[in-house]
């Protein structure tokens, strides 16, 4: 009996220690002096490029044509996360089914939530559609706290840059300079595109659109344009047949044209649609690297409005 | 933090009263005079309260201004949480940045261009836990011999509190209401800053055995466990046991994600360990191998070794101990491009048991027993998955004895928070003589509806 007592004990202990023996080795090796910084969504990555330059080392989570709601926690994630110094995140309860697992997962104390190395960007930037009130999922899948598509509007893309640049410059004061000269370049840049892109969506401005998620309204407030209905019935559900002849009612009422679609979407319903109205179907890119060509944060407005003055020409 | 939002919203209330108080009275003063004169003179007054106008608008900018650049300083030097609640419905024109300098983004970008207009009402409930309660109604028709399960019952009703403890811990708990009372079905806290890369957990915890033991009954695919659940690893609760558990990251080769976990618990679980002295502790182990075969595709690997004591007593030589052994295998292909419309996920578990204990003629022996389950869902569409499930599994209490059985699964999914199963169950169940055998031929359903917080997907 008491042979078996100290065979369990022993076993428990051996099992305990031999993990611990087994695994405290030298701590990982970061490339040469660079911050490394991950980041929930493209958009946020390109940004961080934009003003981290060559200090810095970043890589998303997601990718660009993936929904940023559902995004597999994979283990794979975890072996990047734990070598950040930095997690960038969306907030705003995006990334809420599948960060907060990798994050407690990934046993690096320095991006846990609250932690100098977590970083909301969501704080930075202007937020829409915060719902006041009584706030039910009897309106779906709702963000509680605001539209987290709030990226894709350029003042907030600068905002959110203003917020980066501070927080790699606290991190490494020595290259504070650094970041702020890439920040006055980008700034400058943006301004630029930003009036070249006003410019180009002028001659649409107040036109009504149809999307298919609530993914545009900070991208819509920016270019003037109207944002009067959804193929999504509410949020997070799929189209409904009767949601769709009510659209399709609207659509044609309103004399809408244009439907908006997030590339992770299936466009057999906004098509119907199409084809019933003769509204044209244009699949907008909500983010960086959502097709090849989209590198960075510039051509995504790029992409984007070009996409959109076509299916507006087309329409008149 | 609540400063920071009431201030700036007191001021900007006392400036529009302000506003409104100078307002009329400019307002009303010219058409006094207009009355008593011809047209010129009424279109001068016209054009001097239009003026007036323009100055009281331009007042008002600049305090707008001067109290925006409060705000941004307020903020700033609190440095974290900027309350940023501003109500706008989608597609409206832009307000006051754009509409000031419509082609410069704002040149203060670090501030939320807000004003506080109602809302913000949750944040004096900031601090408690995400809370959530998961309702897991199920109804079973058909015939059953050897486990019958009730027509009708809401099978538990788990809630769940998560939180972040400190900067240094999280805690989950989750409690299951059943038919027949509570269960602390887990409840530990989470070290997720401790050096050499260790995660600690402590508290009650279903233990890191396999697949299929960490998934609570919510999350899996089907409305049962598999046979081999409860033929040899303790049924619906399997290993769930208070203790400690500790798990790395392992070296790897390259592109291969390895993690070792070891848990100790104190030996009580369901009917698999039974701890009848307080050194009859149990033991856990378990290794995980992941790969990204590409973008879409990905494989998860495990082994893992549990022992502990059987609920046989402890009176009996070196006393009877149970060794579990598992392996298992996960296909998981999802195309990012279509993630929430199509999915395949292909799952295999296989158990060895040996379980000490004394044979009919009371003799000390060990049965060796095998079970297992290879399962598949198919994700057709956004709404709607379909799957199937082979299981086999002798009895950790008698080898001879082997239960097989198949499943079939659909689940519509009328939101992401709600779902409704259907599962046909066909089971070859042994009866107590070898050889001997009973059908059963049921169908279950299943009503799963998620309150509360928004809980992560498993994984």
């Amino acid at each position: 009996m008491y042979s078996s007592n100290l065979r369990t004990r022993a076993a428990a202990l051996i099992a305990a220690l031999a993990l611990l023996y087994a695994v405290i080795g030298p701590p990982p090796v970061h490339a040469a002096g660079k911050i490394q910084v991950m980041t929930a969504t493209t958009d946020l990555a390109a940004l961080t490029r934009e003003v981290g330059g060559d200090k810095i080392e970043v890589e998303s989570i997601a990718r660009g044509y993936q929904d940023p709601h559902f995004v597999d926690a994979k283990p794979s994630f975890l072996l990047k996360l734990k070598h950040a110094d930095l997690l960038i995140v969306v907030g705003l309860e995006l990334e809420i089914g599948w960060l907060p697992p990798l994050i407690t997962q990934s046993t690096n104390p320095k991006i846990q939530v609250g932690a100098p190395g977590y970083f909301d960007a969501s704080r930075f930037a202007r937020i829409l559609e915060i719902p006041t009130g009584q706030v039910t999922r009897a309106e779906g899948d709702v963000h509680p706290l605001g539209n987290p598509h709030y990226w894709l509007d350029p003042e907030n893309g600068l905002r959110i840059a203003k917020g980066i640049t501070d927080k790699l410059s606290e991190m490494r004061p020595s290259e504070a300079a650094y970041f702020a000269q890439r920040y006055a370049d980008f700034e400058q840049r943006i301004k630029q595109a930003d009036q070249r892109w006003l410019a180009e969506m002028k001659p649409y401005a107040g036109r009504k659109i149809v999307t298919y998620h609530r993914s545009w309204p900070n991208f819509a407030e920016h270019f003037h344009l109207y944002v009067v209905g959804y193929v999504e019935p509410r949020p997070g559900i799929p189209p409904s047949p009767q949601h769709t002849v009510e659209l399709i009612g609207q659509m044609k009422r309103d004399n809408i044209r244009v439907i908006c679609v997030e590339p992770y979407f299936d466009l057999k319903t906004p098509n119907a649609i199409g084809r019933e109205t003769g509204a044209q179907v244009v699949v907008l890119m909500p983010s960086v690297g959502g097709e090849k060509e989209i590198t960075d944060y510039f051509k995504l407005f790029d992409y984007d409005i070009a996409k959109l003055r076509q299916a507006f020409d087309a329409t008149h | 933090m609540r400063k920071v939002a009431i201030l700036p919203a007191v001021l900007v209330g006392c400036s529009v009263a302000s506003a409104q108080e100078t307002l009329p009275k400019t307002a009303s003063a010219p058409p006094e005079q207009a009355a008593s004169s011809g047209p010129e003179s009424r279109m001068k007054a016209l054009e001097e309260q239009v003026h007036t106008l323009t100055k009281q608008v331009a007042l008002l900018r600049d305090e707008l201004k001067a109290l925006r650049d409060a705000k941004a300083q307020d903020t700033a030097s609190q440095g974290h949480f900027l309350v940023a609640s501003t109500r706008a419905e989608p597609g409206t024109l832009p307000g006051i940045l754009a509409g000031v300098a419509p082609n410069a983004p704002e040149p203060t970008p670090q501030v939320a261009q807000t004003q506080t207009l109602g809302g913000a009402t949750s944040n004096a409930k900031l601090l408690n836990p995400d809370i959530s309660l998961i309702g897991d109604f199920i109804g079973t028709a058909g015939h059953n011999d050897v486990s019958p399960s009730r027509s009708l019952e809401l099978h538990e009703s788990e809630v769940g509190f998560q939180a972040i403890i400190d900067p240094y811990a999280r805690a989950d708990a989750f409690f299951s209401f059943g038919e027949e009372g509570v269960n602390v079905e887990e409840a530990y806290v989470t070290f997720t800053s401790l050096p050499a890369g260790l995660l600690l957990k402590v508290g009650k915890m279903r233990a890191d055995f396999g697949k299929v033991n960490t998934i609570h009954n919510h999350a899996l695919p089907y409305i049962d466990r598999p046979l081999a659940t409860n033929d040899l690893v303790g049924g619906e609760d399997g290993i769930d046991d208070a203790g400690l558990s500790l798990a790395r990251f392992l070296p790897a080769p390259k592109n291969w994600f390895l993690e070792g976990t070891a848990q100790v618990f104190r030996g009580d679980s369901s009917t698999v360990f039974a701890a009848n002295r307080r050194e009859d502790v149990s033991v856990v182990g378990h290794l995980r191998g992941y790969t990204d075969l590409s973008d879409s595709t990905n494989l998860d690997l495990g082994i893992s070794y549990s022992r502990g004591h059987s609920n046989l007593g402890s009176d009996f030589g070196s006393g009877f101990l149970t060794n579990l052994y598992g392996a298992d295998a996960t296909l998981r292909w999802k195309p990012l491009r279509r993630a929430i419309y199509k999915s395949f996920l292909f799952r295999t578990e296989l158990f060895w048991s040996g379980r000490d204990q004394l044979s009919p003629l009371n003799v000390f022996e060990t049965q060796h027993a095998f079970g297992m389950y290879s399962s598949a869902e198919y994700r057709l569409n956004r709404r709607w998955t379909v799957g199937g499930r082979f299981d086999r599994s002798g009895r950790a209490t008698n080898a001879n004895l082997t239960d097989t059985g198949f499943s079939g699964m659909v689940t519509y999914w009328p939101s992401e928070f709600s779902q409704i199963r259907g599962q046909y169950r066909f089971g070859h169940l042994a009866l107590t003589k070898p050889g001997d055998f009973s059908n059963a031929n049921e169908f279950l359903f299943q009503f799963l509806f998620v309150m509360g917080a928004h809980g992560a997907h498993p994984f």
